[in-house]
Formats: C-alpha cells, sequence, structure tokens
C-alpha cells in the first residue's frame, strides 16, 4: 500500500511529504496537528481510483481531518473496505512526471521508465502516446548510479529546473529497488511543489518473495487480511492453494501439469452443464500421504466443491508411492474425523502406474475411482460434479 | 547430435553432497550420465559412493574443470548461495549450467543471468527447471529417464510435470532432447533459444513447444517460429481457465491485464502455423500424426 512503499521510499532517501497512518479519525486527528497546517487523507487499499472514490480528501485543519477520516474509513472502493487511512502534509503541485524501475522479462534485465507526464494511468500513456515515455535498459550488474541516472532523465526530457533533483531520486528508487529485492517501485506522481522540491507523492512497491530469507522485515508488508480463508489455512499448511469459483476439486503435481488439468476439466465441464475447476493446488513431487491429506482436506472443507479430481504422473516420485500416499491419506483422514464424502477420480500415469492403479484397486477406498487418461478423468469428473450437483 | 547434450557431456554437480543433489546423482548416473565430479567448497578430496560408481568431490568448480575437462554443471545449491555457485561455474569458463534451485531471488538470476551474457561462454538453463535429457545419452538434472526413448522429437517447455506427461505420452516415438527451461519470471534460456538450437539439430524433426501463462514469452517464440524455423512445431499451452493477478504456482505464471492470456498465446502461436493441442493428449497426437506422416 502507499505508505508502506513510502516507508521503503524514505528508508533509502526519495523525498516524500511528512505523513503518518492512522486507523481512527482521533488519530487522524493527532497526526495532523502535528504535522501542522493543511493536509491530505487518502485511504490506503491495494487499488487504483481511490480519488474518484472519494477516498482521498483535503483538510484545512485537525478537526476537519478526523472528519474527513470518518468519512473515508469503512469506504468500500472496489471491494477492498478502507481500514487505515495516510494523513500528510498537504502540498501544492506544479507540474507531475512519472518515474519507475522493474523487471523487463522479455530482455531478462531492468527497465527504467521515466515520464514528464505523469499522474494519469501510465499503461494508458504508453499506449496512447508512446513516444512520452522513456524506456532504458538497465545493466542488473553496472545497476544505476549519477550517470545512468541522467541518461534516464534526460531520455524523458525533465527541463534543467528539475533535472538534477530527479536524477537524484533515480538513484535513490534505485536503492529502494535493489536493496529491497523489489520487483516494481514507481513513483506516480512524483511532483514538483512551487518551491522548487520534488517529492514522491504517491507510489507502488512489489517484493520479490524468494528473496524474503534476507528481509525478515517484509514479512509485516504481506497481506493476508484479504485473502480468501481457504487459501489462508492452505498457507498455513503449505499448499499452493489457489481457490476458484467452480465445483470440482483439483489436486496435482506440478504446477503446469495442475494449470493443464483445470483447462481440461473446463473443457469436459462445457458437455456437463458448465461445470468447472474448484481451485488450483500442486502438492509438488513428493505426494506423502500428509501432503495429499492436507491437500484433500482443504479441498473438502470448500462447500462449493461436488467431485474431486487427483491428477498425478508419477515421475520422480513413481506411481505406487503415490498410491501408497493416498490410501494413507484416507486412514489420516479418518483418523482426524474427517469424512470423505464426494466422489474421487484418480488418474495416476507414468512410473509404475500399473503397480499404482493396483494397490488403490485392491485399497478399495470408498467414493474413489480411477480412469486412466487424464481427458477421460476430466470428463469422469465432471459428470460426477454435475450429477451431484443438487447434494 | 541433439541439442546442449550429448553423449560426450562431462557433468558435474554443485551441492552433490547435499540430499537433493545425492539423490540426484544417482539417478542421472542409473541412466548413463557421465558424472565426472561433485562440487562442495570445503569439502574437496572426499568422494561419495553411489550405486555403480564413486565420483570424486571437489572444493571448486575450476579444480574440477581443471582436472575432469567438465563442459555441464548441474547447480542444486539452496537459493541463499545459488548466485556464488553459478558465478563459480561461469569465472572457470563451464560452457552448460542448468540451474535447478527453486525459489531464487530474481534478483539474483537477473545478476548471474547478465554476468554470463558478459562472460560469452556460458549458457544457462532454469532456474527453477527440471533441466534436460538426451534421453540414452545424457541427463542432466532431474528429469525421469525411465518414461521415454530416443527418437527425433525436440521438445521445449516450462514446466517439468507436463514434460513428463509429453514425453511419456510420446514414448512410441522417443525424443532428441527435451529441455525443461523453467517457470521463473527471468531464465537463461527461452523457448527462443531452444527453437534456434533444434532447428539446426540434425537428429530432430519436429519440435514440441510448452508454455503456460504469464509473460510474452511464447507470442516472441512465435514470431520467431515464423520468420526462423522451417521444421514442424507443435503447441501447448497451460493455463486458460487462469483468473487474473493470481500466481498459479510459478511466480512466472500469472495474467496481468490483458497480457499473459493462454488465449493470446494460442493466437500467436496458430497465426504463425504452430498447430496448438487443447490437451496435453490431443498435443501429442498432433505430434504422432507429424511425425507418422514423415
Amino acid at each position: 500500500m502507499e505508505y508502506q512503499a513510502k516507508e521503503l521510499f524514505a528508508a533509502h532517501g526519495v523525498p516524500v511529504l511528512p505523513g503518518e497512518v492512522a486507523d481512527t479519525p482521533e488519530d487522524a486527528r493527532r497526526v495532523a496537528e502535528r504535522i501542522g497546517g493543511p493536509v491530505v487523507v487518502k485511504a490506503q487499499v491495494k487499488t487504483g481510483g481511490r480519488g474518484k472514490a472519494g477516498g482521498v480528501k483535503l483538510a484545512g485543519s485537525a478537526d476537519e481531518a478526523a472528519e474527513k477520516a470518518t468519512a473515508i474509513l469503512g469506504l468500500d472502493i472496489k471491494g477492498h473496505v478502507v481500514r487505515r487511512v495516510l494523513v500528510t502534509q498537504a502540498s501544492d503541485i506544479e507540474q507531475e512526471f512519472y518515474i519507475s524501475y522493474l523487471l523487463d522479462r522479455a530482455n531478462r534485465t531492468y527497465l527504467a521508465m521515466a515520464s514528464v507526464e505523469g499522474g494519469m494511468d501510465i499503461e494508458q500513456l504508453a499506449v496512447e502516446r508512446p513516444e512520452a515515455l522513456a524506456r532504458i535498459r538497465v545493466d542488473a550488474i553496472a545497476g544505476v548510479d549519477g550517470a545512468k541516472a541522467a541518461e534516464i532523465a534526460d531520455a524523458a526530457g525533465f527541463g534543467p529546473d528539475v533535472r538534477d533533483r530527479v536524477v537524484d531520486v533515480l538513484v535513490a528508487l534505485w536503492a529502494v529497488f535493489t536493496a529491497e529485492d523489489a520487483t516494481l517501485v514507481e513513483v506516480n506522481p512524483l511532483v514538483k511543489t512551487p518551491d522548487g522540491h520534488v517529492v514522491a507523492l504517491d507510489g507502488k512497491v512489489s517484493l520479490d518473495e524468494n528473496a524474503g530469507f534476507r528481509h525478515p522485515g517484509h514479512a509485516a508488508y504481506e497481506d493476508s487480511s484479504t485473502a480468501d480463508p481457504l487459501e489462508a489455512r492452505a498457507r498455513e499448511k503449505d499448499l499452493n492453494y489457489v481457490k476458484l469459483d467452480g465445483e470440482v476439486g483439483v489436486i496435482g503435481n506440478g504446477a503446469g501439469l495442475v494449470m493443464s488439468t483445470l483447462d481440461v476439466v473446463a473443457y469436459a465441464g462445457e458437455e456437463y452443464d458448465g461445470v468447472k475447476p474448484a481451485n488450483f493446488l500442486d502438492i509438488g513431487g513428493g505426494a506423502s500421504a500428509e501432503i495429499m491429506a492436507n491437500g484433500l482436506e482443504i479441498i473438502l472443507s470448500d462447500p462449493a466443491v461436488r467431485s474431486v479430481f487427483v491428477n498425478v504422473f508419477g515421475g520422480i516420485t513413481a506411481c505406487d508411492e503415490v498410491a501408497n500416499g493416498i490410501v494413507q491419506a484416507f486412514a489420516l483422514l479418518d483418523s482426524r474425523g474427517d469424512e470423505i464424502t464426494h466422489p474421487l477420480v484418480v488418474r495416476l500415469d507414468g512410473n509404475n502406474a500399473e503397480l499404482g492403479r493396483r494397490i488403490l484397486r485392491d485399497a478399495e477406498l470408498p467414493h474413489l475411482e480411477q480412469v486412466d487418461t487424464m481427458d477421460g478423468a476430466a470428463r469422469r469428473v465432471a459428470e460426477l460434479a454435475a450429477a451431484n450437483r443438487g447434494s | 547430435m541433439a541439442i546442449f547434450l550429448t553423449e560426450s557431456s562431462k557433468v558435474i554437480v554443485q551441492g552433490m553432497t547435499g540430499s537433493e543433489g545425492r539423490r540426484h546423482t544417482q539417478r542421472m548416473l542409473r541412466s548413463g550420465t557421465a558424472v565426472v565430479g561433485g562440487v562442495t567448497p570445503g569439502k574437496g578430496g572426499q568422494s561419495v559412493d553411489f550405486e555403480g560408481a564413486t565420483v570424486p568431490v571437489y572444493g571448486s568448480v575450476k579444480e574440477v574443470v581443471d582436472a575432469t575437462g567438465a563442459d555441464v554443471s548441474v547447480v542444486f545449491v539452496p537459493p541463499r548461495f545459488a548466485k556464488a555457485a553459478v558465478v563459480e561455474a561461469v569465472d572457470a569458463g563451464v560452457p552448460l549450467v542448468v540451474v535447478i534451485t527453486e525459489g531464487i531471488p530474481v534478483h539474483d538470476t537477473a545478476e548471474f543471468f547478465q554476468y554470463a551474457q558478459n562472460s560469452g561462454t556460458t549458457r544457462i538453463i532454469g532456474p527453477n527447471c527440471p533441466g534436460l535429457i538426451s534421453p540414452g545419452r545424457s541427463n542432466a538434472g532431474i528429469i525421469p529417464a525411465d518414461i521415454t526413448k530416443p527418437g527425433r522429437i525436440g521438445l521445449v517447455s516450462k514446466s517439468g510435470t507436463l514434460t513428463y506427461q509429453m514425453m511419456y505420452e510420446l514414448r512410441d516415438i522417443g525424443f532428441s532432447t527435451a529441455v525443461g527451461i523453467g517457470g521463473d519470471p527471468v531464465i537463461g534460456t527461452t523457448h527462443i533459444d531452444a527453437l534456434a538450437a533444434f532447428e539446426a539439430d540434425p537428429e530432430t524433426d519436429a519440435i514440441v513447444m510448452i508454455g503456460e501463462i504469464g509473460g510474452d514469452a511464447e507470442e516472441r517464440a512465435a514470431d520467431y517460429v515464423r520468420a526462423e524455423v522451417t521444421k514442424p512445431v507443435v503447441g501447448y499451452v497451460a493455463g486458460f481457465t487462469a483468473p487474473e493477478g493470481k500466481t498459479m504456482g510459478h511466480a512466472g505464471a500469472i495474467v496481468s491485464g490483458s497480457s499473459g492470456t493462454a488465449v493470446a498465446k494460442q493466437e500467436a502461436l496458430e497465426a504463425a502455423g504452430v498447430r496448438v493441442g487443447k490437451t496435453p493428449s490431443a498435443t501429442a497426437q498432433l505430434t504422432r500424426e507429424i511425425m507418422q506422416a514423415r
């Protein structure tokens, strides 16, 4: 969120206006008193378009700041309820600019983007007036020093009145990007105030989760409050789960295979009343009994689920091990008092497929049936979900 | 011939003494790979016993390259040490570095990729990938060797299990080389790199390309196919049902706005003359028809 981005900006010397967050109107009043003079009260939500939704208001006094905070707190902006506001010093704006660094996947390096036409939606600018947006490649090893920053600023055409200050901000913003392991740092708008200062008025930072091990402080920025409750439970169990809005629970091994399974289920569902996948769940290579049991538990606690598709390709972990994992998972669920109440279709293929299938056949698990091909299993599980809809 | 990896490849394993490194070194050896050494800093002079072979451990990549002439390194070291390990392999002049490690910070990958580019000597495959296999010849990574056989199809894929699925579906025809390029946002070898190598490989007759949502690598690969590839290419894209803004397992697999969707990728591929299968099995069937018509 904005205030978190600004914390990171300030930590690395990107100029921001004085401000603090407040969770209540009273807090907002205290912050406004401390700052003194007119302030802006801004909703802190992870979405754009706050201004239009009435989430950003100017207040001339501390009392007025409390009033505006009362109006903004609790507001619903595109499905995000405002729980917190940022109270910052109000500033007159003479000019608005844009600067950012991001990962350039296509060129496998970094990209600096800058424009003297800030404040608007940058994707729109890139489409409508691409010539107004400078894009400069940044070498991942060389990085951005004063000279590189000057190259970026000059490419964007910053005037002599602000150029040197923008160069300083570009160097500081690069420090945010690298020192914090960000995949995106964006200042929009960067503004010139009437007294000639250049400040980051709003901004955005996306952090790389893989780099969490060297940034223990980043955990505080994770936003779990709005996550789906099932996704939250899955995360506690270290499961890679994404809730979708269909009726067929899906478990598989490997991100690509699970993504593919969702598609195949959706295609099959076209023949069965438009049945769709209920989730993405990748249990990875191991497929141990415990992971399988945890996965089934999460999926079966989704009230929308009508049938479950376990789609495993036995590669490194052969199918017999996977089959034993499923058998033990049933026992484990049973011992936890969780009942398997929906039909389960299992497709095992790959190494030791025959052996794995025999283990499952011999175990005679309730509600479980096997289909040997992925497409065939998807059709069957969609059929079962459709038939089970009324229950 | 195959691409990138042949029977004469001499393979080392960085992180061989760890549990994953040890387990997969055993599998590589079993599938006929010439594993000539392992590297673990501080453990030089030791050796590890495997079924059928004892492999010496060296303290640095340079030592093992000097001693054995190794030309492929497979990296299993944990994320926080991965960048240093890759840089060491590049400094030792290893021509092919296969990074299996999952969870490497993207800034580290961007740096070691740039470092390898600057060296002009080293190709990187991965990170967060299953590696590559030239069936019957050599296996550098974690791809199961016993699910397919040698043949004349080339395969390039972002996804590990979809690679295995496709290799297995087409086990009656077989593969020259299967390359898992990985699902991270920054990867050392792209679809295009593999397409170029397969196009130039006299032992590859047709190419299967597996992509997934996110980024625009498939679209760029489609442009490349149209301009440069004369061999038949069959495509598959996973993630038609993925909702916008959600990461599906792979860090790179995310649809943002209207970009990165499976539909856009499929359309780009088909416009370039690539036949795209609706499911993995349908894709395998298209490939089979092409191979049988030859």
